[in-house]
């Protein structure tokens, strides 16, 4: 059998796969791992978002992987120059976890709900509709996107691996 | 990330001394709950890539136990304390007499004891480094969560998100020679908190 590909994504960064071979991010607290998929073209995508909105940002040169709202446009960017077509694309999303219930009264803290909410409104503005999501909770999150088939593993220390 | 960059080695010594001051405090408080010698490593101290944090504690899937403290008063921060779940379970059945089960199941109470070690040296990491530099630093109410390395260890690095995509690390591990322990001390001042302790410290500002 031949072992499939798998490209990496790291913290704030994104990137697409084609062909067949898997894109993966590993440990998502807060974070939110957000995956387009072109079932015709079988072209996935993924950002690893970090914050919710590029207003914050004090930097002149930002990374736009970071932030939900300039994430997304990049990734369909990058996934429109591989052949996909904006109408063809559906989401789907894992992450924005609440870490530390215990600190959940401080609001620079809840940071994973805002991730959540922002990857939303954002894939709402360019009409992208999310088949799933798999957000909140208070656990970690891996998730592997198979651009074969568009299905995207979860898996958590506590509750296992399960399939979007 | 502009002032960041410029620290110059002998800043970045001077964070070394502040973290081996710190964690040599709360090693020793370690070494008297635990009844037993606790040796630390010397204190790293350098710039690091949000994706390489989590690599630092063995990476972004590896399961932690996580003691998570945001440092309130004049020097803001946050401060991690890390260990191995296995090993943090044989510290419970040793510091706190608790009947543990050998697994990675753990109860509230388990968690709640966890957290209020987590307390105690970081209670000690602070106090050191407020008599060192004269400022007020006071944690915050321990929260304690066991997952994944890099879903924890982003809530350290949120001040950073806003400029850039490194954050300054001031590590330090705990040895014990044995299995006991295996912890690991993650202090993560936010970035304007670094003129303040340069200046406490008597270290000139360009």
């Amino acid at each position: 059998m031949i072992q499939q590909q798998v490209v990496k994504v790291g913290m704030a960064d994104l990137n697409i796969a084609l062909d067949g071979s898997a894109i993966r991010t590993t440990g998502l607290g807060s974070c939110v791992g957000l995956t387009l998929y072109d079932a015709e073209k079988r072209i996935g995508g993924m950002a690893h978002v970090m914050l919710p909105n590029s207003s914050i940002a004090r930097e002149a040169d930002f990374n736009r992987a970071k932030y939900a709202d300039t994430a997304l446009p990049l990734l369909i960017e990058e996934m429109q120059k591989a052949g996909a077509r904006l109408g063809r694309l559906s989401a789907k999303m894992a992450g924005g976890a609440q870490m530390f219930a215990a600190l959940s009264a401080n609001d620079s803290l809840r940071i994973g709900p805002r991730n959540v909410e922002s990857c939303t409104a954002v894939l709402a503005s360019y009409g992208i509709p999310i088949l799933a999501e798999d957000t909140g909770g208070s656990y970690g999150r891996t998730i592997e996107l198979d651009s074969g088939t568009g299905i995207l593993h979860v898996r958590s220390v506590q509750q296992g691996t399960k399939e979007l | 990330m502009s002032t960041l960059d410029k620290l110059a080695d002998f800043e970045l010594d001077v964070l070394k001394e502040v973290g081996n001051i710190g964690s040599g405090n709360a090693a020793t408080a370690l070494s008297t709950l635990l009844n037993k010698p606790v040796d630390m490593a010397v204190p790293k101290v350098s710039l690091v890539p949000f994706e390489e944090v989590a690599e630092r504690a063995g990476g972004a899937e590896e399961l932690v136990m996580a003691v998570f403290l945001r440092v309130e008063g004049e020097a803001p921060g946050n401060l991690f304390f890390l260990m191995n779940p296995v090993a943090a379970k044989k510290m419970l059945r040793r510091l706190a007499a608790m009947e543990v089960e050998e697994d990675l199941e753990y109860s509230d109470m388990e968690l709640s004891a966890i957290g209020e070690i987590g307390n105690i040296l970081a209670g000690s990491y602070l106090s050191s480094l407020a008599d060192l530099t004269k400022l007020s630093l006071a944690p915050s109410v321990p929260a304690v969560a066991m997952d994944m390395a890099g879903a924890v260890l982003v809530y350290g690095l949120m001040q950073y998100g806003e400029m850039g995509d490194t954050a300054l690390l001031i590590e330090t591990k705990f040895l014990d020679g044995g299995e006991v322990l295996d912890g690991q001390f993650f202090l993560i001042p936010d970035p304007e908190s670094f003129s303040t302790i340069f200046r406490s410290l008597g270290v000139p500002l360009e």
